[in-house]
């Protein structure tokens, strides 16, 4: 093995303050050359101020950033390794497509007749040779977004940077749009800094993710470390559907926790962090973890079995799930339904039994949930 | 067809009915005078009360070198205004639309519109008690040892050009702002990413998106400028050489309201002549550039 190479992306403490609210709060990480690296959070977590730090419109107030190793200390945007895909792309309305993908060429002082066999030579990597006569607002929605992306890659930036740029889409073109970022990505082989609200997006296109919360990252993971093991509540409750049990801990056996709600329903869960017996708890079971289950004898021996009545039943597809209310406690609790079209002829109200692996079922010390 | 709407007839006569006002206005203020106007400009006096049809006015107007002076010194003074008052503008609009924030910037806008609360008049004659001999700015200028005597500032170009930009400047600042107000600052930071440095963002991006509102505002203040009479003739006094001071005293000093009529179209044409000029040279369409106004 060769030694490790110089991160493109590396942010020291990085600190950003606005009056009395922390936006980014002493954040630490660092992102590997080639890789594509997604800041997961919701709206107001201060992943849009972390985006323009690192593409030099905000200053830090503490930390650093160092892109490609050298420190961006009072460097501006003009002047990084860097480029970003805005939110709205922002394509220059008063440029034709060509003249936007040459734009930053041109601020190099590259000659007229070289950026233009680049700004073509890029438009036909991305799949829209010939379209650099034509005008910004002639092009589809996914048109723009490859205008926007091939703008900043003909530069050949360190750094990619993404500010939910499938925000505006709809549903149909989201899917494909993600599919073909993934491909972009490599294919060129930038590193991309992609930022979202939305799980999915995050969990399809990323090596690595950054969930993060309140200025801090709750957890840095592959998008399997944060769906199968959550580090903190925050993150089993933000990446992928799942029931949320809160309750104190009756008993701690070994990795085990006994969960017991306000209402009495108890249920068994892995402890994901150290839990002391007594402490409120709050546990996490997905919907596909829990089996469901016509009489409890079906349900495999050595789990407790639960019973519930079913609530509404939520087709989706391949998505469908549903709700029940737990017999005794009527604690609402959801369920993925099998693909096989199993349990299809389910009925409003009728009574069905479900349990699940205590391993697969997430248990943490409760804290406060933040946003 | 939409029949709910009534028969043709009666929709047709509700759109007439609405315009009415306006078409009245027009004609009456507007065409009429004009169709009169080219008629007087188009006859010769012969003899008292005796007039023929012909080009005399006309014809003095090209071979009287005066007046060919005064008219091209009008045309240029009025480019070098509109010229300075977009200069001065400009940088008031930005901070109005793109810097200042909520009340600060109603407040630079009410800054820009006060001096219009006072008649043009008025406003003029405070400049002289400014610039004038015994005024303030000379006083200043002699208490400070900058001048050995006050120097008489009034009745300069320098002068009339200051009242000009002063006059005009609101007219160029609202296209501006509402042209800039439009401009998403995403455009401006895209650019910036992409390795533009100031300079550049404001010849490739910004001047680009503002330019149907700077013609707007230059085509305004343009024709303001050129049919000003009030400020030329105050700040420039006898030296002003004004083309509306010579209509003026056309009509009312020398009772020649054949001549006077003939310059008036003169100008006229003057001014579309440059008007059409200036969209030709920034690419603009009128349409698209009334739609700022």
């Amino acid at each position: 093995m060769s030694a490790p190479a110089t991160p493109d992306l590396e942010v020291r403490a990085a600190v950003k303050r606005f009056a009395e609210h922390t936006a980014v709060d002493a954040l630490s990480f660092s992102v590997a050359r080639g890789s594509f690296f997604s800041i997961l959070g919701p709206s107001g977590c201060g992943k849009t101020t972390l985006l323009r730090m690192i593409a030099g419109f905000i200053q830090p107030d503490d930390g650093d950033i160092l892109i490609g190793g050298n420190s961006m200390k009072g460097v501006g945007p003009n002047r990084r390794p860097v480029n970003m895909v805005f939110q709205q792309l922002a394509l220059f309305p008063m440029m034709s497509v060509g003249e936007n993908v040459a734009f930053g060429l041109a601020r190099r002082g590259v000659a007229r007749a070289e950026r233009t066999r680049k700004a073509d030579a890029m438009l036909e990597r991305v799949g829209l040779a010939g379209a650099a006569r034509k005008k910004v607002d002639e092009l589809s929605g996914g048109q723009r977004q490859r205008v926007a992306i091939a703008r900043s890659l003909v530069l050949e930036p360190t750094l990619l940077l993404l500010d939910e740029p499938l925000g505006a889409l709809d549903l149909k073109l989201r899917e494909h749009m993600k599919i073909e970022l993934k491909q972009l990505q490599a294919a060129f082989g930038t590193t991309f800094v992609y930022i979202t609200h939305d799980q999915s997006e995050a969990l399809v296109l990323s090596d690595h993710v950054g969930v993060m919360n309140r200025g801090r990252f709750e957890q840095l993971g592959t998008p399997q470390q944060l769906y199968y093991e959550p580090a903190t509540p925050f993150v089993a409750g933000f990446v992928g559907a799942n029931n949320r049990i809160a309750g104190t801990a009756l008993a701690v056996n070994g990795g085990r926790v006994t969960v017991r709600t306000a209402d009495g329903w108890t249920l068994e869960a892995r402890a994901s962090s150290p839990v002391a017996g007594g402490a409120a708890v709050e546990a996490f079971v997905r919907p596909e973890v829990a089996m469901l289950a016509r009489t409890a004898a079906e349900l495999p021996a050595g789990q407790a079995t639960h019973s519930g009545e079913v609530e509404s039943l939520l087709f989706d597809g391949a998505n469908s799930a549903v709700l029940l209310r737990e017999s005794s406690t009527k604690f609402e609790f959801r369920i993925a339904l099998p693909q096989t079209g199993q349990y299809a002829d389910l009925k409003v109200g009728e009574r069905i039994h479900f349990g699940f692996d205590p391993e697969r079922a997430t248990c943490f010390p409760a804290g406060d949930r933040h946003g | 067809m939409d029949d709910t709407a009534g028969p043709a007839w009666q929709r047709r006569l509700m759109v007439g009915l609405l315009l009415a006002p306006a078409l009245l206005w027009l004609f009456a203020l507007i065409v009429l005078p004009h169709v009169d106007l080219a008629l007087l400009s188009f006859r010769e006096r012969t003899a008292p009360r005796e007039f023929v049809t012909s080009l005399a006015q006309y014809r003095t107007f090209f071979t009287e070198p005066l007046y060919w002076h005064i008219f091209v010194r009008t045309a240029v003074i009025s480019a070098i205004s509109t010229a300075l008052t977009f200069l001065v503008a400009f940088p008031i609009a930005w901070t109005i639309a793109k810097l200042a924030r909520g009340r600060a910037a109603t407040l630079l806008f009410v800054v820009c519109l006060i001096p219009f609360w006072v008649s043009e008049t008025v406003r003029t004659l405070g400049w002289m008690i400014l610039l004038r001999e015994s005024g303030v700015l000379p006083g200043i200028l002699v208490h400070l040892g900058l001048a050995d005597a006050p120097p008489e500032l009034l009745y300069h170009d320098a002068t009339i050009l200051v009242g000009l930009v002063y006059t005009s400047l609101l007219f160029m600042v609202v296209p501006l702002v509402s042209s800039l107000e439009s401009l998403d600052n995403s455009l401006i930071e895209a650019a910036y990413d992409l390795g533009a440095s100031g300079p550049a963002i404001l010849r490739r991006i910004v001047i680009p998106h503002a330019l149907p509102g700077i013609t707007a505002g230059c085509i305004v203040v343009f024709m303001l400028t050129l049919g000003n009479y009030l400020t030329p003739n105050l700040l420039g006094g006898t030296s002003s050489q004004w083309f509306t001071e010579q209509i003026y005293t056309q009509f009312i000093t020398r009772f020649n309201w054949e001549q006077g009529a003939a310059f008036g179209f003169l100008l006229l044409g003057l001014s579309t002549t440059m008007v059409w000029f200036g969209l030709k040279l920034s690419g603009q369409r009128f349409s698209d550039v009334m739609r700022r106004t």
